[in-house]
């Protein structure tokens, strides 16, 4: 895992200089009232005048303190975690902040969409055919189909403006923090309704139709067969014995969409106005803003890594063929 | 998958024209046709797409930054309505016959929002603060030049420059001034004060949530006086269509709006209109065209005037702007004392176009192309991802085409367009825009030392009598004699040609209208200059918990 991190590393860091530009070179900066000393001047205070080669190693040897450095963009903030200054002011780390964020909604979306997946996907398998199973896929594949932004929009006009039922875009209200604290998850639930929504919709298509054609594969297989000659409910044959085999691939899925996890979307982001990971990228990647850029990828890549062997792991626990072919 | 989300807006719009209107409320309806007398307290809540980076203005250099800090700090000296120099933190200013030293006059009695003294001292600490080489600020060159300053009392602060330097009042309109007592033994790059500034204005922050909202609260000790409305609360979202629903709901009283909602979107809701208000005033900034002198063609003035005359600056002002723009004949704001009024923009004029084409040895070929030696003319028109900037080239492109000008358009990311092609001069014609400041000198634009890598005279011009008028222009204080250096300026630049001008666009914002006091029709600086005296009455404000 570790060469292999270095390795990631070295090859985002040198992509990250390929394009052209650093933070001195912003829309911002271009103005007639800066002058080119003083950006030359920010360039050297933060090394960007040194080789690429010379500026990795510099990171390298941050990083290895477990280091992240301290924004370009946003006033020095530190990336990764707090800082406390010697008045004692804490100052929060943007990945401290968008982080939670961010997992909470993906967290809420996995959920979403794995337990009405499985119901979806269950339901066209035992159906296969019918007006069901084809109205279920319909129903998937528009959802995979459909412009998160546009359905975003116009869900947002009619609960939000024409009805007022939810929020608009937003994480909390304005008197949040006068709310009592019951009060303070509802109105935090109400504004997670429509991301979570949006952004599930998309994910239904693939995990159904996963669990969809596993449970047709075991549902033709010998020992369901066995099972209904024994006389077991339907029920019990599909829930208990067919359900359990079919979702097995899942685990594999779960495992390989952890890293997916710290990364959000900057489109519904941006629409609902909600600071996540994606927002925060897709910023630092316009603001040339490296040291961010440099410690969601290294936290990223060390996720996917993580990822891949909680999903060896589970897999090996989740079925005893693989169990037992391990300790043989 | 990011471009999408630029392209975003283009989708939005047609949808916002099918939405029908929502369920309105009748009396609030008549409640606007009321007049209100001044109230106090309240809150107003506005949106902006970015969140401020800090709230030290010298060191964030962004527009969502200096918006906040505007409403916290004060300088020494402001802009009043008619954009004339106007006391703020000095009560009086003096020039010395020389015109080189300025003697600033404090006013005494003026307290920081923590209640400390604000003195001379804390103005000599911002002024050495933003000449200090180890602060991060892109804006110090300005402040070098003053050779000496100092605070003989507590309320003087006199600053030598070692020649007049003419933009010097406008520059210290601009300087926040900055409490030495808290930042003194403080790293200014890194300072959490930048997160909890301390300020003198109307306004102090009241708490800051990182990516959501920037709420301000009124400043007892204010050194304006005090502001009508109570609170100034800033939601960040990012995307503007979700901006305008969350205007459409009622959720925020104010934004700013694009060409398409104001001349569309607006006209056909009669409930929109009926309860939110919408302003426009000339912005401060006008889009160009600009050739890169040291290439062929453009090297030639007749082939410059010729493309000036073949672009049809009120077609793209309808065009990209839906008629929301005005076109320019000078770099300067019209209806300012700086803008030459006996100038006209080029008209459209293709035959003037094309008999200057042929002066200048372009005839039409068997493809209806103009050629010149073999040599067919024939350019690439660079501009970034602006939506606005890209239909302008389109627009324009269209025109050349007609008078046999074959121009193909490329359109390219900030970064890469600035380091790739600006810096290295690999450019042949740009759509690019300048800010219409409220100080003449545009010494670093025009000026034909200007013109090293990253500096901004980039298009490569040099006219011996600009330089001349614009190094004159920057040591005479005396305002009628400017006038005059900067009209001339102005006359030989549009009839040099350097870039065309196509449009200054209007800024157009929308407030809710239980906001009242807002000045109609806007004063030269702008809606939001007495914002401090708009008001809420109290029947027409939200229904708000925290409201003391």
């Amino acid at each position: 895992m570790f060469p292999m991190l270095i390795g990631i590393s070295l090859i985002s860091f040198f992509i990250m200089h390929l394009a052209p530009g650093d933070v001195t070179s912003t829309e911002a900066s271009f103005n007639p009232k800066a002058s080119e000393e003083s950006r030359q001047k920010l360039r050297e205070i933060y090394n960007l005048d040194k080789p690429v080669i010379v500026q990795y190693g510099l990171w390298v040897k941050r990083i290895s303190k477990l280091d992240f450095g301290n924004s370009f963009s946003s006033h020095q903030r530190p990336v990764l975690w707090e800082e406390k200054d010697k008045n004692g002011n804490i100052t929060k780390g943007l990945i401290q902040e968008a982080l939670p964020i961010t997992l909470l909604i993906n967290l809420l979306g996995i959920t979403v969409i794995f337990s009405i997946s499985i119901i979806l996907g269950t339901l066209s398998a035992v159906r296969q055919n019918s007006w069901v199973d084809k109205s279920i896929t319909l129903f998937v594949f528009i959802g995979f189909a459909i412009p998160g932004f546009w359905l975003a929009l116009l869900l947002m006009y009619w609960t939000g403006v024409s009805n007022q039922w939810l929020p608009i875009s937003g994480l909390h209200s304005l008197d949040y923090q006068n709310l009592s604290s019951f009060g303070q998850f509802t109105d935090l639930i109400k504004h997670l309704i429509l991301p979570v929504f949006v952004s599930s919709l998309s994910g239904l298509a693939g995990i159904s139709l996963y669990v969809r054609n596993g449970m047709l594969e075991i549902l033709n297989q010998d020992f369901i067969i066995t099972a209904r000659s024994k006389g077991l409910n339907e029920k019990k044959i599909v829930f208990v014995h067919a359900l359990k085999n079919a979702i097995l691939p899942l685990i594999t899925i779960i495992g390989l969409s952890i890293p997916g996890l710290i990364g959000g979307s900057v489109i519904s982001e941006s629409i609902f106005a909600i600071p996540g990971m994606g927002k925060l990228f897709y910023d630092s990647v316009l603001m040339r803003d490296f040291p961010v850029i440099m410690g969601i990828l290294t936290i990223g890549s060390v996720l996917t890594l993580i990822g891949n062997l909680i999903a060896d792991l589970g897999y090996a626990w989740a079925d005893p063929r693989i169990r037992k072919g391990i300790t043989k | 998958m990011y471009y999408k989300n630029i392209k975003l807006n283009l989708f939005i719009l047609p949808l916002c024209l099918l939405l029908i209107g929502c369920g309105q409320d009748k009396s609030f309806e008549s409640n606007h046709q009321n007049n209100y007398e001044k109230e106090d307290g309240g809150r107003l809540i506005n949106a902006m797409t970015g969140e401020p980076s800090n709230l030290i203005a010298m060191i964030a250099g962004d527009s969502a930054s200096s918006a906040i800090a505007n409403n916290i700090f004060n300088s020494l000296l402001k802009y009043d309505e008619s954009l004339n120099y106007a006391p703020e933190i000095a009560e009086s200013w003096d020039i010395s016959n020389n015109q080189k030293t300025i003697t600033f006059k404090i006013r005494e009695g003026l307290y920081w929002a923590d209640g400390e003294k604000l003195t001379s001292k804390d103005v000599m600490f911002s002024w050495k603060l933003v000449t200090d080489p180890n602060t991060r600020t892109p804006y110090a060159s300005d402040y070098q030049l003053v050779k000496k300053a100092s605070t003989p009392d507590l309320y003087t602060f006199i600053v030598t420059y070692e020649e007049s330097y003419a933009p010097a009042l406008d520059t210290w309109t601009s300087l926040h001034i900055l409490p030495e007592h808290l930042l003194k033994n403080e790293d200014v790059n890194s300072t959490y004060f930048s997160r909890k500034p301390v300020g003198s204005n109307y306004y102090k922050l009241d708490n800051w949530k990182s990516g959501q909202q920037v709420s301000l609260t009124r400043n007892s000790f204010s050194i304006n006086g005090k502001a009508n409305i109570n609170n100034l609360v800033s939601r960040i979202i990012p995307d503007t269509s979700s901006q305008f629903l969350e205007l459409t709901a009622d959720n925020i009283d104010l934004m700013n709006i694009n060409p398409i909602q104001y001349q569309r979107v607006f006209p056909s809701r009669k409930d929109l209109q009926d309860k939110i208000g919408l302003y426009k005033e000339l912005g401060n900034g006008y889009t160009y065209l600009g050739f890169n002198l040291k290439k062929e063609p453009f090297n030639d003035k007749r082939v410059r005037k010729a493309l000036n005359f073949a672009i049809d600056k009120n077609e793209i002002i309808k065009g990209v702007l839906l008629g929301l723009g005005e076109p320019l004949s000078s770099p300067y704001k019209p209806g300012t004392r700086w803008n030459n009024t006996k100038l006209k923009p080029y008209p459209y004029d293709s035959n003037r176009a094309l008999a200057l084409l042929n002066e200048a040895g372009y005839k039409k070929n068997n493809n209806g192309l103009l050629e010149k030696d073999g040599k067919v003319l024939r350019f690439e028109i660079l501009t970034n991802q602006n939506k606005q900037r890209e239909m302008t080239a389109v627009i324009v492109q269209r025109r050349l085409k007609e008078i046999g000008v074959d121009v193909s358009i490329r359109v390219i990311e900030w970064a890469s367009f600035i380091n790739q092609f600006i810096k290295t001069g690999d450019f042949d014609v740009v759509v690019l825009g300048w800010s219409l400041s409220l100080d003449p000198d545009q010494f670093n634009i025009w000026h034909s030392t200007q013109q090293g890598p990253g500096q901004f005279n980039f298009l490569g011009y040099e006219n011996k009598r600009v330089d001349t008028l614009l190094e004159k222009g920057r040591l005479e204080l005396d305002i009628s004699k400017r006038e005059k250096i900067y009209h001339e300026f102005s006359d030989i630049l549009l009839d040099d040609s350097p870039i065309v001008y196509l449009y200054a666009g209007y800024g157009l914002s929308a407030i809710n209208k239980r906001v009242r006091g807002i000045k109609r029709p806007s004063p030269p600086a702008g809606i939001y200059h007495n914002s401090y005296d708009w008001f809420i009455p109290k029947t027409l404000r939200r229904n708000e918990i925290s409201d003391i």
